[in-house]
């Protein structure tokens, strides 16, 4: 952008306040609102990981177990421990937000906020023992 | 002037579909193959319940959906995350390519994956 600020005849010039690159350090909220769209690197690294996953489990026992070592070190750890960490933060920000996002009219009548965001975290509740239940229970 | 895409529409449905995709399962399998079954917490599922599982055709189509959908969240997501937070306009084309770009690579990739599985 063209900082120069000069006189010009008959043509006004708007001065335009420059933003910082770190404008989200400013306010806590600006900071959380840049933590919340960098979750979308955690969920990269969760589609990842599930398909590094899915190639070793096609890959055998040996590998499935290799695998399984790897995840144990501690560099892979942490990222895992910080990615989840991220993938929450964004399903609870998703989920709050639904309500604002899905206006459900039912006989004429607005389905209330709370009931949307309370019905996201049931599927949440229901996926998350779903695959709990798929790979943990014996039937 | 606002260019018009004709396809932005349709990245934002992407998006969403990706978010609450990503949102109901990426929490419960990094947990439990990221930190759960490593450190021991739980006793992770043998072998061979594990392939039964994911070689499920539900499940085949499930990961592959799930995984291109997610990707799609990502690729526009961090396209903005780029775009506002380090105001970088001049290397729109780049960034775009680059994001949606992945997500289709990943796509191909996944579809490949998840055909392979014995």
């Amino acid at each position: 952008m063209n900082q120069q600020v000069a006189y010009t005849p008959y043509h006004p010039r708007w001065h335009r306040q420059r933003i910082s690159t770190y404008w989200w350090l400013e306010r806590p909220s600006y900071f959380l609102f840049i933590l919340r769209e960098l979750s979308s690197l955690a969920v990269a690294w969760f589609v990842a990981w599930l398909l590094l996953l899915v190639r070793a489990v096609s890959g055998g026992a040996a590998a499935d177990q290799q695998f399984l070592e790897w995840a144990g070190h501690p560099l892979v750890l942490a990222l895992n421990v910080a990615c989840f960490a991220f993938v929450c933060l964004h399903a609870v920000t998703w989920f709050n937000l639904a309500p604002q996002a899905m206006v459900v009219h039912v006989a004429g009548r607005r389905v209330p906020g709370w009931i949307i965001a309370a019905s996201n975290y049931a599927a949440l509740a229901f996926t998350t023992a779903a695959v709990v239940a798929l790979l943990l229970f014996r039937w | 002037m606002e260019v018009r895409r004709p396809i932005e529409p349709l990245l934002w449905l992407l998006f969403s579909a990706g978010g609450v995709m990503s949102a109901l399962l990426a929490p419960v399998v990094l947990f439990l193959f990221g930190i759960a079954f490593p450190l021991g917490w739980l006793a992770p599922p043998d072998h061979a319940r594990l392939l039964s599982v994911i070689g499920h055709p539900l499940a085949r189509v499930a990961i592959f959906v799930v995984c291109s959908l997610s990707l799609f969240h990502w690729a526009h997501r961090f396209r903005y995350t780029l775009y506002d937070g380090l105001q970088i306009k001049h290397l729109n084309e780049a960034i775009n390519s680059a994001c949606y770009g992945g997500a289709i690579l990943g796509t191909v990739a996944a579809a490949y994956l998840v055909w392979q599985i014995p």
